[in-house]
């Protein structure tokens, strides 16, 4: 007892033991993640309104991350930015999850269709995958449908092949040949025994596509494909700043894409300490 | 009061030990390892810390010039006993008590000057072997360029010994064959003219004729004057070259007993198990033991074999047996006498 | 199996994946066009002013009028002859462009694949060796960073500082779109090279120090490696003898696999530094709706991707004997 009251006022996460620490990152993250979406949801359009008086100002306490060229404070715009990247990206995974999910299960049903899984997994690795997000924008007609299209078609490979691996390892297991023995039917062993196994790994898949599908939007956006240039989107942020650089209004640039690389850091530690709460083994190194 | 009663017999023990060797050779232990603990620190689902305990109060002498074999089923925690001597166990691994080698006491920094040179292991299977790497660089191991051609001479003289052909040495692992394979772990030990050698499970998957030639190898270093450790969970072939026999059960060493101790029915051994273990063996009476080794991370108050011991008195389900010295072997059991 | 027949078989398998592949992708990606709102006709006069009578020409031209499936085996039998089309906004034969923007890209693909391969082994050894360590943590830190920044953002970065501030190197857009590396002088060409090739390769450099640095964790909790410092091995001898030898290989595989990201990447940084490279033609190609080209260039990245992962597979199948060993154990 005396000794756990002496180890709490060691250091900052000193005291506490590798569990605790890892749920207090997960929440912590959460709650900074789920703060930007609220709060870019509620600011709404009054705050970005054009003002020549305050334009080109360089961060300050004002303006932390400064203004642009219409006078537009460069933090609204960003937390913006972040909002909507964080739900593209969350709809994009979502969908992807989705795929990944029919995909997998698909996979288990038989010898064909696992041949035409892993035989669409293969095509859609066969295209740098930035340039296939574009040809299926382009394809749906650009716009912000296109780009979440884009990105949400092309996020499941990956998953679908750790989805797939698993499956072969779960169906050598007893207890489902067990269940073939008596007769159970494809559909009933995929979706009794071998979809409740895959959850938790769905899940930190669907967790770590995230950060991937934030980038992807950013980028897709940043070329030009998709949201107009009116939607408060990082790539289009950015996409603005390089007419800039030469003058060097460097904020511009510096703040926005600073915030999107910790939003995206975020993800990635939620996901790598959720995978070590999941599996013990990593949690070693 | 708790700490006096714990030494004495130890210094009993120590005394008792050295008189038995005596019969056979007048040396000190080579090796004396006492209430050796190993344990190591897990983190289970939704990372909860659990401690597990692999090895506890372990106690075994090597001596020159005989070959002790450490017998008990496998993974048990054997292995970890020859990584404990080697000090070559990973991090999270938690190690107590008192190693003596040579007569001076055999620290971390110790074993790291002595594993190679004085101390070598015998490896249990070919994934002990670098599968990159040409089988005589392995053999010669990592020397001195200087050293090179010398040792080079030596790998050539030991594989001709154990009728390795030339060929051999430009070859990966994967090419190897499980004889081959055998012969080579085995020359890695005595290239290195080690005078303690550990051998981990070195017989499993064996044919008679490789196990017999395999078992013979080190019936010629202990000849020689090594001292050799054979960790195994073959009792039959340990009986074969033995001196003595270290019965090891859930972490621990529950009786030394000497080799001829093994005959008829087993009255001359000490502990019920070794009974048991002696009398399981086809060409006795065949009997299996009833139950099974307590899980590692079972928390036993009394005797380790309490369960399954069909002698068991209400003493024994309190506080460990302490090591006793009985007609020339020792024996953690409350029976014994 | 012999040998012979191996490789037979595998070039067998190989060739037969590449053809199926090209005219999946082909099949694909021209039927994606297709239906698509893009107007062929419209893109390519563009703001020029044109007659009825000359509008028609170019719409039998296009084929508007044609069935899609037969425009697309008039299509894919030009390309089987070789004949890509023309490009609507270069006015070039399509496969001229793709020849000239490649080789630009290829080169700076090449020099930053390189780059990252050299650095992020390096890196990652030193952090494998010295695990939980703060050079392993410093290293962990630099390389979660970089895999969570944008390329762009990140190319933009090294343009702030580099060229704006420091004014090393050019400022992008200064160089017309048009003008062909003939007419740079081998001395500006480097000047717009090394700042690309710089990006490009951190971007990598994350993935493969991460890789080699797990990779090495394996290896040195290996049964080998247990064996090794049982012998009295240690140190960067330990490491040198055991660890290098066996991350190399998966690491160059890993190398190989990566062509996909790597012209991802080379996209985003082309555009930041006004690389006249693929990357950057590709935007345009799609910006602008110049279909032909658009497709071109779908299938020189595939084959582009399609021959890193075929290197990668005969590294795994014909020069690891560590493949060799499994099978043998299974």
């Amino acid at each position: 007892m005396s000794t756990a009251v002496v180890t709490v006022n060691r250091g900052l996460f000193g005291g506490l033991n590798l569990r605790k620490k890892t749920l207090l990152i997960i929440g912590s993250t959460s709650l900074l993640l789920l703060a930007i979406v609220v709060s870019s949801v509620f600011l709404g359009e009054e705050p970005l309104q054009t003002n020549f008086g305050s334009k080109n100002l360089a961060p300050s306490l004002e303006h932390p991350f400064g203004t642009d060229w219409m006078g537009r404070d460069m933090f609204i715009r960003t937390l913006e930015g972040l909002g909507l990247s964080i739900l593209v990206g969350g709809l994009a995974s979502t969908i992807s999850t989705l795929l990944t999910v029919i995909l997998g299960l698909l996979s288990s049903a038989g010898k064909t269709a696992d041949s035409f899984v892993s035989w669409l997994v293969d095509l859609f690795l066969s295209i740098p995958h930035l340039l296939l997000i574009v040809l299926i924008s382009i394809g749906i007609g650009g716009g912000a449908a296109g780009v979440i299209t884009g990105v949400a078609l092309t996020h499941w490979p990956s998953l679908t092949r750790v989805v797939r691996a698993e499956t072969k390892q779960l169906k050598t297991q007893e207890y489902i040949h067990i269940s073939r023995n008596l007769g159970r039917s494809k559909w009933w062993i995929a979706t009794r025994h071998i979809l409740p196994h895959l959850v938790p790994q769905i899940l930190l898949g669907t967790i770590l596509m995230f950060p991937h599908a934030i980038l992807h939007e950013a980028s897709v956006t940043f070329l030009g494909f998709g949201l107009s240039p009116h939607e408060p989107a990082i790539g289009i942020i950015l996409s603005e700043s390089m007419r800039y650089l030469s003058a060097g209004y460097w904020w511009l640039a510096f703040f926005p894409g600073l915030s999107l690389l910790i939003v995206v850091l975020a993800f990635d530690m939620i996901g790598e300490n959720l995978g070590k709460l999941i599996n013990p083994k990593i949690a070693h190194e | 009061m708790g700490n006096k009663a714990e030494i004495n017999p130890k210094k009993e023990l120590s005394t008792g030990l050295e008189t038995v060797a005596g019969d056979r050779k007048k040396t000190e232990a080579l090796l004396t390892v006492e209430d050796l603990s190993l344990s190591f620190t897990q983190y289970a689902s939704g990372l909860r810390q659990t401690e597990l305990k692999v090895i506890s109060n372990l106690s075994i002498q090597a001596y020159k010039g005989e070959i002790l074999a450490i017998v008990g089923s496998s993974g048990s925690g054997k292995s970890l006993l020859a990584h404990a001597i080697l000090g070559i166990l990973p991090l999270n691994a938690k190690l107590d008590g008192k190693m003596e080698y040579d007569g001076k006491k055999l620290t971390q920094e110790r074993k790291k000057e002595m594993r190679g040179k004085e101390i070598a292991l015998i490896p249990q299977a070919i994934t002990y072997l670098d599968p990159l790497m040409k089988i005589s660089n392995q053999v010669i191991g990592s020397v001195e360029k200087e050293k090179e051609s010398i040792m080079k001479k030596l790998q050539r003289e030991v594989f001709q010994r154990y009728g390795l052909k030339p060929e051999v040495e430009r070859m990966l692992p994967h090419e190897l064959s499980g004889g081959m394979t055998r012969r080579v772990l085995v020359s890695t030990a005595v290239i290195s003219s080690s005078k303690l050698i550990i051998a981990d499970e070195p017989t499993p998957g064996l044919d008679d004729k490789t196990l017999n030639e395999t078992l013979s190898y080190f019936k010629d270093m202990a000849d020689k004057g090594c001292a050799v450790i054979l960790i195994t969970h073959d009792i039959e072939a340990a009986l074969k070259i033995s001196h003595k026999i270290a019965v090891f059960y859930a972490g621990t060493v529950l009786e030394v007993a000497n080799v001829e101790d093994f005959k008829n029915n087993g009255e001359n051994l000490r502990h019920p198990y070794t009974r048991a273990l002696w009398n399981a063996l086809p060409q006795n009476k065949f009997q299996a033991i009833k139950g099974h080794q307590p899980m590692q991370d079972e928390v036993i108050d009394g005797c380790i074999f309490y369960d399954r011991c069909s002698k068991k008195k209400a003493i024994c389900s309190r506080g460990i047996p302490q090591l006793k010295q009985v007609n020339g072997g020792v024996v953690r059991c409350n029976n014994a006498s | 199996m012999s040998n012979n027949e191996k490789i037979a078989s595998f070039i067998g398998k190989k060739a037969l994946r590449l053809t199926s592949l090209l005219i999946i992708v082909c099949f694909a990606s021209f039927m994606l066009i297709q239906y698509s709102p893009i107007d062929p006709v419209r893109a390519y006069i563009g703001e020029m002013p044109v007659t009825a009578e000359h509008k028609a020409k170019l719409e039998a031209y296009w084929g508007v009028n044609t069935p899609p499936q037969e425009k697309f085996l008039n299509w894919a039998g030009d390309i089987l002859k070789g004949d890509f089309g023309t490009s609507l906004i270069y006015r070039t034969p399509v496969i001229d462009v793709i020849e000239e923007r490649f080789t630009a890209s290829l080169i700076l693909m090449g020099i930053s694949w390189l780059l990252s391969g050299i650095m992020g082994f390096a890196l990652g050894i030193i952090a494998g060796a010295n695990q939980g360590t703060w050079v392993d943590k410093a290293i962990k830190t630099y390389c979660y960073a970089l895999a969570a920044a944008p390329t762009f953002w990140l190319a933009l970065l090294l343009l702030i500082v580099f060229s704006v501030y420091l004014g090393w190197f050019p400022i992008g857009l200064r160089v017309p779109i048009g003008v062909t590396a003939d007419n740079v002088t081998f001395f500006d060409w480097l000047k717009r090279l090394i700042l690309p090739a710089i990006t490009l390769s951190l971007l990598d450099i994350a993935k493969i120090t991460m890789f080699t640095r797990e990779k090495l964790i394996e290896v040195l909790s290996s049964d080998y490696v247990l064996f090794a410092k049982a012998r009295g091995e240690k140190g960067l001898d330990l490491i040198l003898r055991h660890g290098v030898r066996n991350v190399a290989l998966p690491a160059i595989t890993l190398q190989f696999l990566g062509f996909s990201e790597l012209f991802g990447g080379t996209v985003l940084v082309e555009q930041v530094f006004s690389y006249p490279g693929i990357g950057q033609t590709a935007v345009s190609a799609g910006l602008k709706s110049d279909v032909p080209l658009l497709l071109g260039i779908v299938i020189f990245s595939t084959l582009f991707v399609f021959f890193g992962n075929l290197i990668a597979d005969i590294i795994y199948e014909f020069i690891d004997p560590r493949i060799k060993q499994q099978e043998a154990l299974v």
